[in-house]
């Protein structure tokens, strides 16, 4: 199943940049969602000889999770919170890709010596990891709007999320699990705090929130 | 041993209840009682440890949760010397706070004031028997915090605030040092004192780290910009301990490292002579120009600092160069003068307290002509201001006396290269007694002779009693160590040896040392016989004073006025002018400014005459480089935008500079 996991980790890049690429909130979430269906065949398709019940179970609980409840809360957050629909980034969205291009170079230089420690499932999944968890920051570091940098930790998460199956030995479900629960309860609080952030100001620009910092 | 540490217990409960009792004037009583008591305690055991020889010596050791740390306690020769300095200072200071905060009662905290006073000595008594690092570290800490919220006491006062905050800024400086310091001396992994040993090639660093560290608290120029801040800003008794004791912490704490860091290197010996010469002179020269007689006093601190380190240098010096009469006469006379100028200052701010409390003002020209309101303030003060100076009978001219004996050893004996390190001594001794003889003139004839120079000191009334007795006992011990110099020197001894023996020299009944400790024998009596003689003398002329006036009316009449009807007090020299002639020759260095509008014409108007001490030190060096730490932290500033994204970008770029550097690209 190697062929696959090149497949899917080269969906992961091409995800990665249109998420930079894209002006529009609603194709950010749908991004996310995507990458979160990929990521939650990647086990899958590991163990494919020695499928078992749990392990499905297990596979279709993340991707339930990442690709259908938390997109949809954040679509609901987008809706209710009104404003316009575009991400509003800091940098222009054609230096955002290349500033991209940038970081997979630089995942790729950081996993030289990763990919020794690594199991050699396939060669691209630890840069891929790197540069998933990279984007991710650059989306919180890049753009104004509260609910992006909610997108931009999810990124990151996913970003995790392959580096743990690439390099846990066992049971690398379980150890996923448990950060999944972090970013469920993580992206409730802050879709709390956001609603609320909204509801005294007015607007979720966190630009516009720098006079608290005193 | 268990007596020291019952001290400590009092002292702390003490200060506790004190706190409870609030603003009662309960609080008052009790914390100046458990003071009293509690210093008693630890002077009776420290004074046994050092008269009982080794076998009076203790050592005290329980396990703290702290790694590294323990609750090590201990007494030898040199800690038992300080803990008497400490205790007694102490006890006399807290039976004239009581009464100098008495008009307080009610009004202020007290109880928060007695806390700290007492914490102030249970952390100094710690220091000096501490036995390890850490332990050390913490009760060097709780010194400075605790003295730092006393300076704070009247922060209602103008300028006590900020005199507050450069005695802490001061006080951590110095801290840091000696964290580094006992840092590379625990190198091994233990932070027992006995464990403690400079590495290879590192005794030179740890001596320049200590001499920073405890320099900054014991006062040396050019570290001795919070002396003259906070020192006038405490309550006087608080003022008296600091000065007298708490500064000589950092003597104790440079003495104890020089042991445990043994043979010392020459260069040693001419850093700290240089430093003692600069900070004895500098620090005269600037009491001199001083308007505040705390402020005067306290730069007289730094001076006596200075001879101190003069003798603790030649001492040094001896030990390096294996000329062990020298050494011995070096620390003998260094040892001998803490104690005393912990005697002498603490009665010469005691005495700068009541004037303050009875004329309302510590400006020199406000005052003048207390003598006859204050007689025993002005006695004892006079006796005080005459031991500071160096004068004979008293106790100030014996430990000089000896750091000149040995330095005139030394030059006699033209013992190679350290004949001018001694040269040095004799040259600095002489010009600091000179200039101190000449300031304290000033500071004793415009506050107490002549005629008041304002309303409130012509109001001023005497102190109550208990705060006249601590001056008397303090007087007394002044002419007492003065007249019983041949038996305080032998007590002394063992201390004197027991750090000369740390510093590699042999200190056996037959070897050179003795000589040292010889001469002191042959010397001494003359000059108890000869202060006995000049008592006498004294005592002779008032008594044939009193017989030639007794039965005869005397009454105040004009002095020769020139024949101008009208004399005003305001006819009288002044401090400032006093001084004036002195410091135009030292002018370029101490940085006086003058403004001077001479009398002009035949019938000259108006003439005046301003002059204004500032410390050139904080001028010059200290605010210029505080300026541009507060610069370099507003520009630091910017990082913190207020923007999310910018903080999480800096994260994001340390995490990645983490991750290149350990993944070893």
């Amino acid at each position: 199943m190697e062929p696959w996991l090149d497949v899917i980790a080269v969906l992961l890049i091409l995800a990665n940049l249109r998420l930079l690429g894209t002006s529009r909130l609603s194709v950010c979430i749908q991004t996310v969602a995507a990458q979160a269906l990929l990521l939650g065949a990647v086990p899958l398709l590991m163990h494919a000889d020695e499928l078992s019940a749990r392990l499905i179970a297990i596979a279709a609980v993340y991707t339930v999770i990442k690709a259908i409840v938390l997109p949809w809360l954040l679509r609901r957050a987008a809706r209710e919170l009104g404003g316009t629909r575009e991400v509003e980034p800091f940098i222009g969205l054609t230096l955002s890709l290349l500033v991209g291009m940038g970081l997979f170079g630089v995942s790729l230089f950081l996993a030289g010596p990763l990919k020794r420690a690594g199991q050699g499932h396939s060669g691209l999944l630890i840069p891929v990891a790197l540069f998933t968890i990279m984007v991710g920051l650059l989306v919180i570091i890049s753009r104004k709007k509260a609910i992006t940098q909610v997108v931009g930790y999810l990124v990151m998460e996913n970003g995790i999320y392959v580096f743990g199956v690439a390099f846990a030995v066992q049971e690398p479900l379980l150890v996923e699990m448990g950060v999944l629960l972090d970013v469920l309860a993580a992206v409730f609080v802050m879709g709390l705090t956001i609603y609320h952030i909204s509801r005294e100001f007015d607007h979720i620009d966190t630009d516009r929130l720098s006079t608290l910092k005193d | 041993m268990s007596l020291y540490v019952a001290g400590l217990i009092v002292l702390l409960v003490g200060g506790a209840a004190a706190l409870v009792a609030g603003r009662r004037p309960l609080a008052n009583t009790l914390g100046a009682l458990t003071a009293v008591a509690g210093g008693l305690l630890t002077l009776v055991s420290s004074a046994a440890t050092l008269a009982g020889g080794a076998g009076a010596q203790w050592d005290l050791m329980r396990p703290w949760a702290m790694p590294g740390g323990s609750l090590h306690l201990g007494m030898d020769e040199l800690s038992a010397f300080f803990a008497i300095c400490i205790s007694l200072i102490s006890v006399l200071a807290a039976i004239y706070g009581r009464t100098y905060l008495a008009d307080q009662q009610g009004r202020r905290h007290l109880g928060a004031s007695w806390l700290f006073y007492n914490v102030l000595l249970a952390s100094m008594l710690g220091v000096v028997a501490s036995r390890n690092a850490l332990l050390f570290l913490v009760a060097w800490e709780l010194m400075s915090l605790s003295s730092f919220l006393l300076v704070m006491f009247d922060d209602k006062q103008p300028g006590v605030v900020s005199a507050g905050w450069t005695y802490l800024v001061a006080a951590h400086l110095g801290t840091a040092f000696l964290l580094v310091l006992f840092l590379l001396l625990g190198s091994s992994g233990s932070l027992e004192f006995s464990d403690l040993a400079a590495g290879p090639n590192l005794a030179g660093v740890c001596f320049v780290l200590a001499l920073i560290g405890f320099g900054t608290k014991a006062g040396l120029v050019p570290l001795h910009v919070w002396l003259p801040e906070a020192h006038p800003a405490a309550p006087s008794h608080v003022s008296a301990v600091m000065s007298g004791v708490m500064i000589k912490t950092g003597i104790y704490g440079l003495l104890r490292i020089l042991m445990l860091l043994g043979t010392p290197a020459i260069w040693w010996g001419y850093v700290l002579i240089g430093l003692g010469a600069i900070s004895g002179v500098l620090g005269v020269l600037f009491a001199l120009a001083q308007h505040d007689l705390k402020r005067l006093l306290a730069y007289h601190s730094v001076e006596n600092i200075g001879i101190i380190v003069l003798g603790l240098g030649l001492g040094v010096l001896g030990a390096a160069t294996n000329q062990p009469a020298m050494a011995v006469l070096g620390f003998a006379g260094g040892l001998l003068h803490v104690f005393n100028h912990a005697i002498f200052k603490s009665l010469l701010f005691l005495g700068a307290g009541s004037v303050a409390h009875a004329a309302g003002t510590r400006d020199l020209e406000s005052l003048g002509g207390l003598l006859k309101r204050m007689p025993t303030t002005g006695a004892t003060f006079l006796i005080g201001s005459a031991a500071i100076a160096g004068l004979p009978p008293l106790n100030g001219f014996v430990s000089e006396l000896l750091i000149y004996l040995g330095a005139f050893g030394s030059a006699a004996a033209r013992a190679g290269v350290t004949v001018y390190g001694a040269v040095a001594v004799i040259l600095a001794l002489g010009l600091i007694g000179g200039l101190a003889l000449a300031c304290f003139a000033k500071a004793f004839g415009i506050v107490f002779l002549g005629e008041p120079r304002t309303a409130a000191a012509a109001g001023a009334h005497e102190s109550p009693a208990a705060m006249r007795w601590p001056m008397v006992v303090l007087a007394g011990l002044c002419i007492a160590i003065g007249l019983g110099c041949p038996l305080v020197a032998e007590a002394l001894r063992p201390t004197v040896y027991a750090v000369a023996g740390a510093l590699g020299l042999s200190v056996e009944s037959d070897s050179p040392a003795n000589e040292g400790m010889a001469l002191v024998r042959r010397v001494l009596p003359y000059i108890s016989l000869v202060a006995g003689a000049l008592l006498v003398m004294i005592g002779g002329a008032g008594l044939l004073r009193w017989r030639l006036l007794r039965g005869r009316a005397v009454e105040p009449g004009l002095t020769w006025d020139c024949g101008y009807a009208a004399p005003t007090p305001r006819m009288q020299y002044t401090a400032s002018s006093f001084a004036d002639p002195i410091l135009k020759v030292f002018r370029r260095l101490i940085r006086q400014q003058r403004q001077v509008h001479p009398p002009e014409g035949l019938l000259p108007a108006e003439a005046s005459l301003h002059t204004h001490a500032q410390d050139p030190f904080t001028e010059g060096g200290y605010r210029p480089a505080f300026l541009a730490v507060m610069w370099l932290s507003g520009q630091v500033r910017r990082l913190q935008g207020g923007r999310n994204q910018v903080y999480v970008l800096y994260i994001a770029l340390a995490l990645l500079v983490l991750l290149v550097w350990k993944l070893g690209l």
